[in-house]
């Protein structure tokens, strides 16, 4: 038991070493100075709350998805059916209840119109699943439905891209190494370190940037218009509460329009005439070629431009717009304008995006946690020093010793294993000083039991050790429970945390039972003692 | 050198004399614990509940001005907010709950925070964002979820480990000490309407870990005296245990509590309610060991024969066949 033979003590202060110098980058950076970047550099990463930094958990709503997808299926159908040769007339088009359902005139257009509408409902997978139905009831009316199978493909889908459409937002903040994570089906992860303003993070990521240019119904009148009253295939948009007529309502057509995704740039600019801040926008082809139809067949007409399910303006087409090029103003000011075309350069989300959680913490106050934390540590650690060496004496200085390998091992692995220190992290490592002398305390209680009951001091340091390992290992498998439950079920700063404290559990039997057991048997074997004082 | 020497040698406190009145006591306070969660309900902060709190710092002020603060976040018609001094006299922490029905609109929460934080600096000149966290309610609802999940995991799976490692009497004690620590921490925050919050659950585990050390090394002792003292009667032997112990006991918890109690004065303000919780846990969790681990061995039947392998089959045969009685 107390035999440590050369090999043994080299491999055991080997590994104390390796584990000592992974902790001194760390070290260095936690008091500011600069640690050079020639040496290895993996240094523990501050959490969020000492750092400074916001977190932001995103969540989309999936029957958004489901809605858009209905609403392109109503436009493939009408343009397949009224495209075909010959024409296929139906009416009585209906989207209620997630279903597309609509009525054939003719009862012997059926076969003709399946046949239209099954490429359309291909599954865009490998399977060979279809991502939605066709049923045919009372010999004319076709309900199409969609398929789960689908419908979690274009959720899936619409995540990956939204996912895609924050990082462009993210990186044209300029912000240094932010992290963007998928979780789950519906959500995504967004951490931003030493962020000075976290609003303008979320007005970025909270706007869909949505961009619709849809004709207006002017066969409404503004009476039934204020009544919720339109006709089928109209529907009601609120104007903008920055727009000329905040709280009003316009009617527009509801298919026949352009969506803003088929652009190529946005850029923040001014009205040459008001001096207005105003957002310059540049179709690709595509969008540029329907633009200019849609502004050719509809020459002195009204249509609105939306953002978002809200409208910015409605002007009055005075002539074909053939450049593939378009102003939208909508009482901007410079810092709405620029985000808006962040926004627009960066693609629209598929999907809308709310905040479901948010924290930040600034700068200044991550640095005060940080000061605050290492000084109660460090008056914690002179107190459990001082406590351990005047009941113990000499043993006491092992265990103080023991206890600054195990902080630093502690820091060293956390370092290697590139995990986060969070101020919960050093609620952690201050529980874990305290706790971790337990072992020796067990130990030492036990090897003053055995003096006094006569046993010699060889035989009472070995059976002190022996007997309880037995508790220390049992008592540090059920915290390893605790510890790892936590880390499962915590979330963000009280992780960090757990990994402190299980990495503790290790590091603190090493040291604590290990290398005390080391010293003790050289100092043993050295001095010879007669009696303990212990 | 002379050493301290916390605890007098060869103690013998009769801990299980007042095993049944200590019992007693602990049983109501347990009761009294829930009845208190139950009725007065634990003061969830926005990790539970859900809503917006703000931390702001007046930096020309030696004070912050909570009563106008009140009157302004109170104008907004979020309902009451809970305004307190956070760390330093100019800092405070303004919690405001989710609105009535708000819990299932997910962008409700950051919505409000907009708002607090904009009046509050439209009125309000130097005002420094200390810190910011939103929870929306369904996100909050998954928050309550798991932390139940996670204490009653991290109990049922320990007093399992406690049954393995030693007899299953062993980890019903385990687990009822367990329940004594959590119920007690839990009571305290109802009384007090201290604020409830994730962090709080770290503390309850960190809690559970380690008033379950505690208990495990008086039940390795108590283990060992089994073996050693056959004839011994359980009271007494429980009460050797504890006092063999109880130098350890003492030594353990008082280095824990020197290191926490810095923190709890000097640390960061956002660690006080942690380090307060296992503080608190550190006395119910030594006393439990005490008082709820081992007299429940009495009264579960443990006796020297639950640690003397049973006579196997075979053996009995070889008894009979060398005409034992």
């Amino acid at each position: 038991m107390l035999d440590f033979p050369l090999w043994k003590r080299l491999f055991l202060w080997g590994l104390t070493l390796v584990a000592v110098l992974a902790a001194v980058p760390s070290l260095v950076s936690l008091t500011g100075a600069r640690w050079p970047a020639a040496l290895p550099n993996q240094t523990v990463n501050l959490g969020l709350d000492l750092a400074g930094g916001s977190h932001i958990l995103l969540e989309a709503e999936p029957a958004q998805v489901a809605r858009q997808r209905l609403d392109t299926m109503e436009e493939a159908v009408r343009d397949g059916l009224r495209g075909a040769e010959p024409r296929i007339r139906h009416g009585d088009i209906s989207t209620s209840g997630g279903r597309l359902s609509f009525m054939l005139e003719d009862p012997r257009q059926v076969d003709a119109a399946r046949g239209l509408l099954e490429p359309l409902t291909n599954g865009a997978g490998l399977t060979g699943q279809r991502d939605w139905t066709i049923q045919v009831v009372d010999g004319t009316r076709f309900i199409m439905a969609p398929t789960q199978a689908g419908l979690q493909l274009a959720v899936t889908q619409a995540m990956d891209s939204a996912t895609e459409v924050v990082r462009k937002r993210i990186d044209s903040l300029g912000t240094r190494e932010p992290t963007i994570i998928r979780q789950g089906d519906e959500r995504i992860v967004v951490q931003v370190p030493g962020l000075d303003d976290p609003q303008a993070l979320k007005d970025l990521l909270g706007q869909t940037a949505n961009l619709e240019f849809k004709l207006v119904d002017t066969s409404v009148l503004p009476a039934d218009a204020a009544r919720g009253v339109v006709p089928p295939g109209s529907e009601l948009v609120p104007y903008s509460q920055d727009s000329a007529f905040p709280g009003t309502s316009i009617a527009v057509r509801r298919l026949g329009g352009i969506r803003g995704d088929s652009l190529t740039n946005a850029q923040q600019s001014f009205d040459p005439q008001t001096n207005e801040a105003v957002v310059n926008i540049t179709f690709n082809s595509d969008g540029a070629s329907r633009f200019a139809r849609l502004t050719t067949e509809n020459v002195n007409r009204q249509f609105a431009i939306i953002l978002d399910g809200e409208v910015l303006s409605a002007p009055v087409i005075n002539e074909p717009i053939l450049g593939g090029t378009a102003v939208i103003s909508g009482s901007f000011n410079v810092d709405s304008a620029n985000a808006l075309a962040i926004s627009l350069r960066s693609g629209a989300l598929p999907v809308d995006l709310a905040v479901v959680e948010e924290r930040t913490v600034g700068p200044d106050l991550g640095a005060d946690s940080i000061r605050s934390g290492i000084l109660a540590m460090s008056i914690g650690s002179l107190l459990v020093v001082a406590l351990m060496v005047s009941a113990y004496g000499r043993f006491g200085l092992y265990a103080t010793g023991a206890l600054v390998l195990n902080v630093l091992m502690i820091l060293g692995i956390m370092a290697v294993m590139n995990t986060t220190l969070t101020l919960p992290g050093i609620a952690g490592f201050v529980l874990t000083i305290g706790a971790a002398v337990d072992a020796n305390v067990l130990i030492y209680e036990r090897i003053r039991e055995e003096r006094k009951r006569g046993r010699r001091v060889i035989a009472a340091v070995e059976t002190g050790y022996k007997e309880a390992s037995r508790a220390i290992y049992d008592a540090n498998v059920t915290n390893f429970i605790a510890g790892v439950l936590l880390f499962l079920f915590g979330s963000g700063p009280v992780r960090g945390f757990a990994v402190v404290l299980i990495i503790g559990l290790f590091t603190s039997v090493f040291t604590g039972v290990t290398l005390t057991r080391m010293w003790v048997a050289g100092w043993l074997r050295r001095a010879r003692p007669n009696d303990l004082t212990i | 050198m002379r050493l301290l020497k916390l605890v007098p040698e060869n103690t013998n406190i009769k801990f299980l004399k007042w095993r049944v009145p200590f019992y007693v006591v602990s049983v109501l306070l347990i009761i009294a614990s829930w009845a208190l969660v139950l009725t007065q309900g634990l003061n969830y902060g926005v990790d539970f509940a859900g809503g917006q709190e703000v931390r702001v710092t007046f930096e020309d002020r030696s004070e912050a001005p909570i009563a106008e603060l009140r009157e302004q976040v109170g104008g907004l018609g979020f309902g009451e907010p809970v305004i307190q001094r956070f760390g330093d006299a100019n800092s405070v922490s303004i919690r405001v709950p989710l609105p009535e029905g708000a819990e299932d609109q997910a962008g409700a929460a950051a919505a409000i925070g907009n708002s607090v934080i904009e009046s509050i600096e439209s009125r309000f000149d130097n005002v420094r964002r200390d810190a910011n966290e939103t929870v929306s309610g369904k996100v909050a609802g998954e928050f309550r979820t798991t932390a139940l999940y996670a204490l009653l995991a991290a109990m049922v799976a320990i007093s399992i480990y406690i049954w393995v490692r030693f007899e299953w009497q062993f980890g019903v004690g385990a687990l009822f000490a367990l329940f004594h620590d959590v119920s007690l921490t839990m009571g305290m925050f109802a009384l007090f309407q201290m604020e409830f919050s994730l962090q709080i659950i770290a503390a309850i585990l960190a809690i559970i870990g380690y008033s379950l050390n505690d208990t495990i090394v008086i039940y390795d002792r108590i283990r060992e005296n089994l073996k050693k003292y056959r004839r011994m009667p359980m009271p007494e032997l429980l009460d050797l245990s504890v006092n063999e112990t109880l130098a350890r006991t003492v030594m353990t918890s008082l280095t824990l509590l020197v290191a926490l109690i810095p923190l709890l004065l000097l640390g960061p303000a956002s660690l006080f309610g942690l380090t307060a919780a296992i503080t608190l846990g550190i006395f119910v969790g030594t006393y439990s060991s005490v008082y709820m681990g081992a007299p429940i061995l009495i009264w579960l039947g443990v006796t020297s024969d639950s640690f003397v392998p049973t006579e196997s089959a075979a053996d009995r045969q070889d008894r009979k066949a060398r005409g034992e009685a």
